[in-house]
């Protein structure tokens, strides 16, 4: 592994870091499409922070770009509270119109200069270690290292400290407006980190794999833990492996490093989605099938109580009447009966059904709760 | 006029103006339905899901036939709408956790396709770009007729299954009561809006294409409360700002297509949302200053009376002072005090001191009974 | 004697509409209170009006006679149970610790006297099994008893509940009403927005009848008239009086 590469992977850890931090809480207001309007719309801020600085690494950008992500935040709330239109509605407005703005500056105005339509949409993360930081000569690394790093420290700091507040602002607004907490400061606070980090990861990554890394790593995880605290590591830790691993997908394929990235989230994603232990498909799958299995033994029980010692019992508790009474396909009662005696529920002669000591006592407690 | 006379002879123009003017009118159709049934993001994951197939259908064929890039397009559009689908009802994640995921996931699945296409020896990939913000220059006969052809079935469909839509939209629960197969309309649906979305990509992008389903019908919705008109306002503003969007922007080679197109109906947005007669952010100010206005002079003229109830004199003159303190407020309470004056229910007498007229009694206990019922 | 909960010409309007019209009300101190009518009636909005949530068009609220601000007076909310997200990754205990946010204050964390008032007011309402139990596995009953311990730990001396028996199984009730006079008994005042025409004459000591207006209120056995009610839900109401 060269230094170059190296910079390159450190850099796409520490992007995809500072994208889970404030991605889970987006995730659970269920806002992450604010992360889709607000990447976006950095770049009109960027745009003209630029051409007043005329210098693409002048920290003006990230400030530029956070004026504008905040804008939206604010357009798409001004919006909605005339309830002309819906939220979702407000969004898919404010941002094409503001990204807009931001393509025909760069095509009209920046033509030549180095800040081309492409670079934003899909960023670069191989030209990372070429705009370096040099002082006095010596080379501390590159730039874009330097400034999600401080980026994605500060928000960090922002969510260890405000860790109560947040998380009672995500769960209920109302009684964390009610206890003076102010929820709408720390909405505008987490969307300004949000649209600070969009801006740095941009120059990296790409607007769309921003959407990626904020809204895929904390959807997984949310998927893995019921604790905020764990659904933040696991985010950071998922978004760090999808950033490794699509670097070297990238690296093999030759093909572009943000689009692997965002392949390699989605298909961690997708294994989630299937094989979480507790919230995954085949896990819920499995579940549904143990309580049709176990309400059917409750209701063979049940059903043989009801009528046991009574003179019904020589045609209720017959095996064929299961299937036409409980209406059970033959393979099903067939199957259950075979379990429930190999449990001890039931004893079998010949085609009658009687119930066990422990199959009794498991109809009676049934029948009460 | 000159502009005119060249729309009318000059070929490319002319495709171009119609091209757009027809993606406008079938995403502004089918956009009405996206956003009365708050499926305004979905569009947004539906065109960023469109890139890979784009990419998918030309690798495998190797053809830059419009249909058949479409057809691309389409099916992975489509599989992403399937997949927030099963994403949303198949566990806990949120609608918009599940758009974003998408989203940005098939966009980037289409980057790296688009990467590999890149480096296929032959130079026939230059113009699959175009797909990322589109370009209406690029428009040609072959593409009109094929959009031409795409939106006449997609519109066609939607005028055949119009009550069945309406229906689905407006109440779904009561759609399945009425044994209509909901979920086969919904499915239909959707697929009319993929199509429409991918009507527009090769013109407005795959980035942006999204707006151009939400802000026609955005803007028509302030105009009109019924369906049919909606959707026949929100396919004229579509078709009108892609046609001047386009020819803007083919006129200067610096203005990109897409965000030129954006930036039009959005301006036709701003404007609805502001000046639109019954819903208008204007009118409405102005209706509810004048209530509010109303209101604080009736308030003003019953604590009048209340207090001239404390006298045997009922016009006995009061300080405004004490209004004020009645009212719990600090506004000025002299302008509705003189706007009463003007109205003839009450007098100034004296310095900053105001009593009733008869009229204004009259007045009083004619809203006191208003009230009360 | 001043009174608990003081509203005087609240106005609630969304856009033109008045959601909100006119209202006056009295609350004295040490009751359970009552606010029932029909759904739309504005039950919800009137409680977040009070509570400062939503802005009001006009009118006044005082809350122990003072307007009400944080400080002035500890106040406790339990919203409904729909209105937040039950699949949010946190359990039972850490619910209830978000009631003490306010006294804990800006960025300190909790502490373990915290834990032990939480502890308690789970144990108040029965759920101290549970405190490790994730809030996603709960049923509506035991959400709802999580809320009620919620704003125990508050340790109020006005609650606000939003239709906290709504929906919830038997013994759940059986244990809220418990709390309800165990409350009333320490001199707390109550409002609890109520759907349950039957139970309220033997639940509640005052009744708020809302129907956008305010159609009466005060001591439920002058104001929970056939009159009334019918002036409240408009003629809908033949089911009340099987109940006499």
């Amino acid at each position: 592994m060269t230094g170059f590469q190296l910079e390159i992977q450190l850099t796409a850890i520490i992007v995809a870091a500072a994208c889970a931090l404030p991605g889970t809480f987006l995730v659970l207001r269920r806002m992450a499409m604010m992360s889709d309007a607000i990447s976006h719309a950095v770049l009109p801020g960027i745009v003209v922070a630029f051409f007043l600085t005329g210098n693409l690494s002048s920290p003006l950008l990230i400030v530029g770009g956070t004026a504008t992500g905040l804008l939206t935040v604010v357009l798409v709330e001004a919006m909605r509270r005339t309830r002309l239109v819906r939220e979702d509605a407000a969004i898919g407005l404010v941002f094409p119109a503001l990204f807009s703005i931001g393509v025909i500056l760069i095509a009209r105005f920046a033509g030549d200069v180095h800040l081309d339509i492409d670079a934003v949409l899909l960023g670069e993360l191989a030209f990372v270690p070429f705009d370096r930081w040099v002082v006095a000569g010596v080379d501390l690394g590159p730039v874009g290292l330097y400034a999600t790093g401080v980026v994605g420290a500060i928000t960090g700091l922002f969510i260890a400290l405000f860790y109560k507040e947040l998380k009672l602002a995500t769960f209920d607004a109302a009684l964390c407006a009610m206890l003076g907490f102010m929820p709408t400061m720390l909405h505008y606070a987490l969307m300004g980190l949000v649209s600070a980090t969009a801006v740095v990861a941009f120059d990296a990554v790409g607007a769309i794999l921003v959407i990626a890394l904020m809204v895929g790593p904390p959807a997984a995880a949310y998927l893995l833990t019921d604790h905020l605290h764990r659904m933040i590591g696991l985010s950071i830790g998922l978004g760090a492996t999808a950033a490794v691993a699509g670097y070297w997908v990238a690296h093999v394929l030759d093909a572009s490093i943000a689009g692997s990235m965002a392949s390699i989230i989605g298909l961690e994603f997708a294994l989630v989605f299937a094989f979480a232990p507790h919230q995954g498909l085949f896990s819920s799958w499995h579940r549904r099938r143990l309580q049709r299995w176990e309400f059917a033994r409750k209701m063979l029980v049940i059903h043989l109580l009801q009528h046991e010692g009574r003179p019904e019992a020589v045609r209720e508790c017959r095996v064929d009447h299961l299937q036409d009474h409980l209406q059970w396909e033959r393979e099903f009662a067939g199957h259950l009966i075979r379990q429930s005696e190999l449990q001890g529920l039931i004893t079998r002669e010949g085609v009658y059904l009687h119930l066990t000591a422990k199959g009794r006592s498991i109809a009676q407690e049934a029948m009460v709760s | 006029m000159d502009f005119i006379t060249a729309l009318l002879e000059d070929y490319t123009l002319r495709t171009v103006a119609l091209g757009t003017a027809l993606l406008g009118a079938v995403s502004g159709a089918l956009g009405s339905f996206a956003v009365l049934r708050r499926q305004s993001l979905l569009g947004d994951a539906i065109s960023h899901a469109a890139l890979p197939g784009i990419g998918l259908a030309f690798l495998i064929t190797g053809s830059k036939y419009p249909l058949i890039l479409m057809i691309g397009a389409a099916l992975t559009g489509w599989l992403a709408t399937a997949a927030v689908m099963v994403v949303t009802s198949r566990s806990r994640i949120k609608y918009d956790s599940a758009l974003g995921l998408v989203l940005s996931v098939f966009f980037g699945l289409g980057l790296v396709v688009l990467t590999f296409i890149q480096k296929l020896p032959d130079a026939r990939q230059a113009g699959l770009d175009a797909f990322l913000f589109g370009q209406a220059a690029s428009l040609i006969e072959r593409d009109v007729v094929t959009m031409a052809f795409l939106g006449g079935v997609a519109l066609l469909l939607l005028l055949v299954l119009w009550k069945e839509f309406k229906l689905l939209s407006f109440d779904l629960e009561f759609a399945q009561s009425l044994f209509l197969p909901v979920r086969a309309l919904d499915l239909m649906l959707t697929t009319l809006l993929v199509m429409a979305i991918v009507i527009g990509l090769q013109t407005v992008g795959v980035v942006l294409m999204s707006a151009l389903i939400v802000a026609p019908a955005a803007a028509a919705r302030q105009w009109t409360d019924r369906l049919g008109i909606m959707v026949a306002l929100s396919m004229i503003i579509g078709a009108g700002a892609g046609v001047a969007g386009s020819l803007l922007s083919t006129e200067s080679s610096r203005l990109p297509t897409g965000p030129t197109i954006v930036l039009c109906v959005t301006a036709v947005m701003v404007v609805s949302l502001m000046v639109s007669p019954a819903r208008g952010i204007l009118w409405c100010r102005l209706r509810r200053r004048h209530r509010n206005r109303q209101l604080r002079q009736e308030a003003l003229l019953l604590d009048l009376y209340a207090l001239a109830g404390q006298h045997r004199d009922r016009f006995h003159a009061h300080d405004e002072s004490v209004l004020i303190i009645m009212r719990a407020t600090r506004a000025s309470v002299r302008k509705p005090l003189t706007a009463l004056a003007e109205r003839g229910w009450v007098r100034s007498s004296g310095l900053a001191k105001w009593s009733l007229t008869q009229a204004g009694v009259e007045e009083s206990q004619r809203l006191m009974r208003e009230r009360a019922s | 004697m001043g009174y608990a909960v003081e509203v005087r010409d609240l106005t609630v309007a969304y856009r033109q509409k008045p959601v909100l019209w006119d209202i006056d009300l009295k609350v004295p101190r040490g009751v359970l209170n009552a606010i029932v009518g029909p759904n739309g009636a504005g039950k919800t909005t009137l409680m977040k009006a009070i509570l400062g949530l939503i802005k009001p068009a006009a009118g006044q609220v005082l809350l122990n006679g003072a307007p009400y601000s944080r400080h002035s007076v500890r106040v406790g909310y339990v919203p409904q149970r729909g209105s937040v997200d039950w699949d949010f990754p946190t359990n039972v205990l850490d619910v209830t610790l978000m009631g003490l946010y306010g006294r804990i204050g800006w960025m300190r964390r909790v502490g373990r006297k915290e834990r032990k008032l939480a502890l308690q007011a789970l144990e108040q309402v029965g759920m101290q099994d549970y405190a490790q139990r994730q809030i996603s596995q709960l049923s509506g009953g035991q959400q709802q008893r999580v809320f009620l311990a919620r704003a125990l730990v508050q340790d109020a001396e006005i609650y606000f509940m939003d239709e906290p028996l709504q929906g919830v199984d038997a013994t759940t009730e059986r244990a809220i009403i418990t709390l309800l006079r165990q409350l009333r008994a320490q001199g707390k005042t109550v409002m609890v927005v109520h759907h349950d025409l039957q139970t309220v004459t033997s639940y509640f000591d005052n009744v708020l009848l809302l129907n956008v207006r305010r159609i009466a209120s005060g001591p439920v056995e002058e104001v929970f008239t056939e009159e009334n009610l019918r002036l409240t839900y408009g003629g809908r109401v033949a089911f009340v009086q099987a109940s006499g």
